[in-house]
């Protein structure tokens, strides 16, 4: 264990640990868009800057990313410094800009004082900021069905060839883990459609509830060896199911003892 | 041929020595990206022509030699005669000949062919004479212009692989840190970081593989060093690398070159491949257990690529993408594994280090910047062309003794250090001496040596605004402000040089800058308002003239310009009618001509064709 202060109190961390997680654990809110515990850390937001320093940096500060910076004995970190939040500000301004009209850009920049930016609004904007979640999380699940194309102010996220990518399963995990809502997707009739891709959803043998995408249940029993008739039923009903088994179990061995 | 010790290197080196003595005479035509793109493919094949029909007394086939950029670009296609030093300029195929005739063969030096002093016209026969060069001192670019560029035996000639071979058979790793150390070097990228610490750090890393990169990614508009030393000088770098893998514990490295220099890639390839052959390269170098595969990792274009993390994953066969570096490259590089990521030049220093000691090379230059920088002189100066001067040498020194200059003694405005990340320096700056720490504290940058001298005709927002242009269009786009930010830098630019800016729009330019060059992730983003911020720091009443008169004073942007005929002046050629593209200019031969404002497009062509100054910007 490592000894920190963060914003005047004496906090303990691993070291190495990232200072996001810390500061987490500490109820300290600090903005953070392109980050998921599911994924590497990124630092393309930079919205969780924080300043840090240390006792014998002759008051040097550096500006890092809580995200990504490790965590080690002896930093003095502020996250919310005057200029920390100048800087937020800064970047929630350009954010403002390129997504004028995501509710979620809205509230946050107006919460760092910026309610309307005082840059030039990107025309025919979208809400996407960006970040690279959706295709990370893609990444991580092992799919790798959509990607950043193109690079600087027209980067995008997309399909192969702007085409309904051919390795998409429909989990949906890219529009769940969106923080823009930008991703969208629609569930009618026992069918998925997502990046123009449409997905048989699985019925319940039970309930009927739809469950996950026909494809997503066979990328799963492919990799983990799950029988594929797991999917037959949904969680709730898989539930109710083993309860009555254990009930049953229960009222056996009662009987077997009395 | 393999070489199997240092007594057989030093051995085959007489012999290469020997061979070159015997050529009394040297004919090299300078084939450097400059003299290529002026002709000077067909000169020398023009050489070889005349070469094959005709006998010329003492003179062997093999003493022409094609040769990496002898530097004088301006003046190219380039032929030099050694020993001599005969110095032949702007020389055409139709030379050939005459040049193997009289100068070869009856030692006659051709007048018309020499280099002209701009102060008083005299001939000067001798390259070493003309202040272009007598005020360099060349240790990176030390065998560039003087070799075959693809010769190895030439390159061993000159004493080339001595210094890895004293760093392999004599010192240990340890040593060769402690020697590149003494040297004081600092990387000849731009970052200007201690190579010695650097390659401590990584031989100390526990984790194994150790990789050695070179990042060829010269990406800067104007610069062409590195472009320089890989074409013309390959095997300085991989001797460097031998060196650095050497002392890191290294077995595998990796040249990163970019697309546009598929010469580097070649020649470099050939280099490998020589090395290789001869046992310099591979496995058990000259017979030592020292083993090392260097390869070619040719990049994609990305300018942003030139970052080392980025470099790494590009190598990696990733999205070249930055990532943030509080976890060092040199401990988690490239696989994630301790790396060794050097420039070009820098790797082209370290044999001549070696071979002459760290003492040596930390006594040329400055205390804190040692040893001697390339730069590419490139821009309104009289002399264009590559150059290697000691650290600590002035601006003015540069522009005015070794570039001899402004173009048609128009006044010097600012130059241009660093690329897209450095800054602009006013005249009040020529005497500050180019070394890392100086030209930073002044608002720019050393950067990796591209300068670009700017006179009274060019206009400091429009320079702003093509940088961050180019940035924008290189942003990788991971961050938010460095593809957002320069973006919005970009347009606000563009107001300013349309006229349709305020003062409050500086203010927040500069206000967004800091926010660009604080928050974003990598270097590239960081220093991105660099040229924004330079200029408006020494040139603000140029950006006021543009926000407040509508007026560029420098006659340069579109918006706000307008090109008049002078009446008095103009004797009516008719050459601005013909150049005019939007057939905005009418008028009578011999009468004075008039533009039509509406028509204009403001290109300009009229004013660089009139050879009698009678268009006017207002």
């Amino acid at each position: 264990m490592i000894s920190m202060t963060i914003n005047g109190k004496v906090v303990k961390a691993e070291k190495g640990e990232m200072l996001l997680k810390v500061t987490r654990r500490e109820g300290i809110d600090i903005p953070a868009l392109c980050h998921h515990d599911a994924v590497e850390p990124f630092g393309g937001c930079r919205l969780c800057m924080v300043e840090i320093t240390k006792a014998d940096w002759d008051g040097w500060k550096n500006y890092v990313t809580a995200c990504l910076y490790p965590a080690e004995d002896g930093l003095i970190i502020q996250t919310h410094s005057a200029k920390v939040n100048e800087l937020r500000k800064g970047v929630l301004d350009l954010l403002a800009a390129r997504c004028p009209n995501s509710p979620e850009i809205r509230e946050l920049a107006a919460e760092y004082g910026v309610p309307q930016t005082t840059l030039e609004e990107v025309p025919d904007a979208d809400n996407c900021i960006m970040c690279g979640l959706c295709t990370r999380v893609c990444e991580r699940l092992g799919f790798k069905a959509i990607s950043t194309v193109g690079r600087g102010h027209s980067k995008q996220v997309a399909p192969p060839l702007n085409e309904a990518p051919p390795d998409c399963v429909g989990c949906i995990s890219c529009a769940q883990v969106c923080p823009t809502n930008v991703i969208p997707y629609k569930d009618i009739n026992g069918k998925r459609t997502i990046w123009e891709k449409q997905f048989e959803l699985i019925a319940c043998k039970e309930c009927g509830k739809h469950t996950i995408t026909t494809d997503f249940a066979d990328a799963l029993c492919e990799r983990r060896a799950i029988p594929r008739d797991y999917f037959d039923v949904c969680d709730d009903c898989r539930r109710k199911e083993l309860s009555l088994k254990m009930g049953s179990i229960v009222a056996w061995s009662r009987e077997g003892t009395s | 041929m393999r070489i199997e010790n240092a007594g057989q290197l030093e051995q085959y080196r007489r012999e290469c020595q020997a061979r070159l003595d015997k050529q009394t005479r040297r004919l090299l035509v300078c084939c450097g990206p400059g003299c290529l793109a002026n002709g000077s493919q067909a000169v020398s094949d023009a050489f070889k022509k005349v070469l094959r029909n005709r006998k010329i007394k003492g003179f062997k086939v093999e003493a022409l030699k094609e040769t990496g950029c002898h530097g004088f670009c301006e003046q190219g296609p380039l032929v030099v005669i050694e020993p001599e030093g005969i110095f032949y300029t702007r020389v055409k195929p139709a030379h050939a000949e005459k040049i193997l005739e009289e100068t070869i063969a009856k030692n006659k030096v051709i007048d018309k062919l020499l280099f002209r002093d701009h102060n008083n016209g005299q001939p000067i026969t001798c390259y070493r004479d003309i202040p272009f060069y007598s005020r360099q001192q060349r240790i990176a670019l030390r065998n560039i212009g003087q070799i075959n560029q693809c010769d190895i035996d030439e390159y061993i000639a000159t004493g080339g692989y001595s210094g890895m071979a004293k760093a392999l058979t004599q010192m240990t790793p340890k040593q060769v840190i402690d020697e590149v150390t003494a040297s004081g070097l600092r990387g000849r990228g731009g970052g200007g970081f201690p190579a010695g610490r650097k390659w401590k750090t990584a031989a100390s890393a526990e984790d194994t593989p150790h990789y050695v990169i070179c990042n060829g990614d010269e990406g800067d508009p104007g610069a062409f060093m590195d472009r320089a030393i890989m074409e013309g000088d390959p095997h300085s770098v991989i001797e460097g690398m031998i060196i650095a893998a050497y002392a890191v514990g290294a077995h595998e490295g990796y040249i990163y070159v970019r697309e546009e220099y598929p010469l580097a890639v070649v020649n470099l390839q050939k280099a490998i491949e020589q090395a290789t052959e001869y046992g310099l390269l591979g496995e058990n170098i000259i017979g030592t257990d020292f083993t090392l595969e260097l390869n070619i990792s040719r990049g994609g274009g990305a300018f942003v690529c030139g970052e080392s993390s980025a470099l790494m994953r590009s190598v990696a066969g990733e999205v070249g993408e930055p990532r943030a570096k509080y976890v060092r490259s040199v401990l988690k590089g490239l696989y994630d594994k301790p790396t060794v990521l050097n420039n070009v030049e820098s790797y082209a220093c370290v044999p001549a280090i070696i071979d002459k000691g760290g003492k040596w090379f930390a006594s040329i230059g400055t205390k804190k910047s040692t040893g001697t920088k390339a730069f590419s002189l490139v821009g309104k100066v009289r002399n264009t062309g590559l150059i290697e001067v000691p650290m600590g040498t002035t601006l003015r020194e540069i522009i005015y003794d070794i570039g001899g200059g402004i173009q048609n003694d128009r006044p010097f405005k600012a130059v241009q250090t660093g690329g897209p990340s450095g800054g602009c320096l006013p005249e009040a700056k020529l005497d500050l001496p180019v070394d890392f720490d100086t030209l930073t504290e002044a608002g720019s940058m050393m950067g990796s040596g591209g300068m670009i001298v700017l006179d009274d005709q060019t206009c400091v927002v429009d320079l702003a605004k093509y940088f961050l242009a180019f940035l924008v269009d290189e942003s990788c786009g991971k961050c938010v402000p460095c593809r957002e930010g320069l973006h919005q830098l970009y347009g606000m630019a563009v107001a300013v040089s349309e006229g349709r800016a305020t003062e409050e729009t500086l203010e927040k330019m500069e206000r967004l800058s800091e926010v660009v060059a604080v928050g974003s992730l990598c270097g590239l983003g960081k220093s991105g308002p660099n040229p924004f911020l330079s200029t408006v720091k020494y040139f603000r009443d140029e950006y006021l003239a543009h926000i407040n008169d509508k007026k560029c004073p420098a006659g340069v942007c579109r918006e706000l310009i307008r090109f008049e005929v002078i009446e008095d002046k103009c004797d009516g050629c008719m050459a601005c009618v013909a150049a005019c593209a939007s057939n905005a200019i009418t008028g009578q031969k011999k009468e004075p001509h008039v533009i039509d404002q509406e028509l204009c497009n403001k290109c300009g062509a009229c004013r660089t064709v009139c050879r009698r100054d009678a268009i006017l910007v207002l």
